[in-house]
């Protein structure tokens, strides 16, 4: 994948899959490391199942036998110095507090990193695909940040209206638009 | 700041359309795959693509764009999955955002599925 948008909305799917319905999505770019983190609550992984996040050849769906997201973010970090991190508590361990966090950190001023790619895309393709999930996006850099929270802006659009709705969409995007310009300045 | 009264007044014009209307009306509905094969394949254009294309061409009405997991042919990806009530799917494969707008004029509007775009086209 040549943008690394690409890879942030890759990963987040995971944890939509994973069944969440709370999901932080974190990028914070400061003197010349990326951190990226999601953390969601849902099912969480089993310990074997972790064990083998990176190996390309383990995956738990069935519709294919290879999984390559984590092991396409895994060898990104490490090219460019930095790693990837995964804690996780699986519903059976415990029912109240279970999610996955996955941590992976860049040097974002390395040769061998890309392109940002269009970040606001990413989070509005999430939000249309799963208007529902409680999203929230913090991306961080030296002077400020742009952050959207999808349950504060399902408080002010009430019940009625799905965040999926065209129009939102577009708001979200010129709201995102005008966030990284004003970081531009 | 993109103002919280544009929200507000969204939300004013869309509470009086989505009380006229419920999901059992959607009677197309467009799939794209979005693991990682489809969006390292263009999916996230493509999606887009269908979005806005069916909120120009005025057809919200009966069409929902949903996103899914992998389809499990990897190879020809961007896939998308177009379901019609009463009707066989249709299976586009290796699309872009300029044939999904051909797929949108010619098939969600005009009825007719683009047979070039189709996997039945391309395992030929």
């Amino acid at each position: 994948m040549e943008e690394f948008s690409l890879y942030v909305l890759d990963i987040t799917m995971n944890s939509v899959r994973a069944g969440a319905d709370k999901i932080d999505v974190t990028l914070d770019d400061r003197d010349g490391i990326l951190t990226f983190t999601v953390a969601d609550n849902g099912c969480g992984m089993t310990k074997e199942q972790l064990r083998r996040l990176t190996d390309p050849f383990f995956t738990t769906r069935k519709t294919r036998g290879v999984g390559l997201g984590v092991p396409f973010l895994k060898m990104l970090a490490e090219q460019t110095g930095g790693d990837v991190r995964v804690t996780s508590v699986t519903a059976e361990e415990s029912p109240e507090n279970h999610g996955t966090t996955l941590t992976a950190t860049f040097g974002s001023d390395h040769i061998d990193f890309i392109p940002m790619g269009d970040l606001a895309d990413t989070f509005v393709t999430l939000i249309q695909g799963n208007p529902d999930v409680d999203f929230t996006f913090t991306h961080r850099v030296r002077n400020g940040e742009v952050r959207l929270s999808c349950p504060e802006l399902r408080q002010i659009l009430g019940e009625g209206v799905p965040l999926s709705s065209f129009e939102v969409l577009e708001w979200i995007r010129k709201y995102l638009a005008e966030g990284y310009a004003e970081l531009e300045k | 700041m993109k103002s919280i009264e544009e929200l507000m007044a969204i939300k004013e014009r869309m509470q009086n359309k989505v009380s006229l209307r419920n999901s059992a009306d959607d009677d197309i509905r467009v799939v794209v795959g979005m693991a990682t094969c489809g969006i390292a394949a263009g999916a996230r254009p493509v999606l887009n693509a269908f979005v806005e294309g069916v909120n120009e061409a005025g057809l919200s009405d009966r069409v929902m764009v949903t996103q899914t997991g992998c389809i499990g042919i990897c190879q020809y990806e961007p896939v998308v999955e177009v379901y019609e009530k009463d009707k066989e799917k249709v299976t586009y494969v290796k699309m872009n955002a300029e044939k999904a707008k051909e797929v949108i004029e010619r098939h969600l509007k005009g009825g007719t599925p683009v047979a070039e775009y189709t996997i039945g086209a391309a395992t030929k």
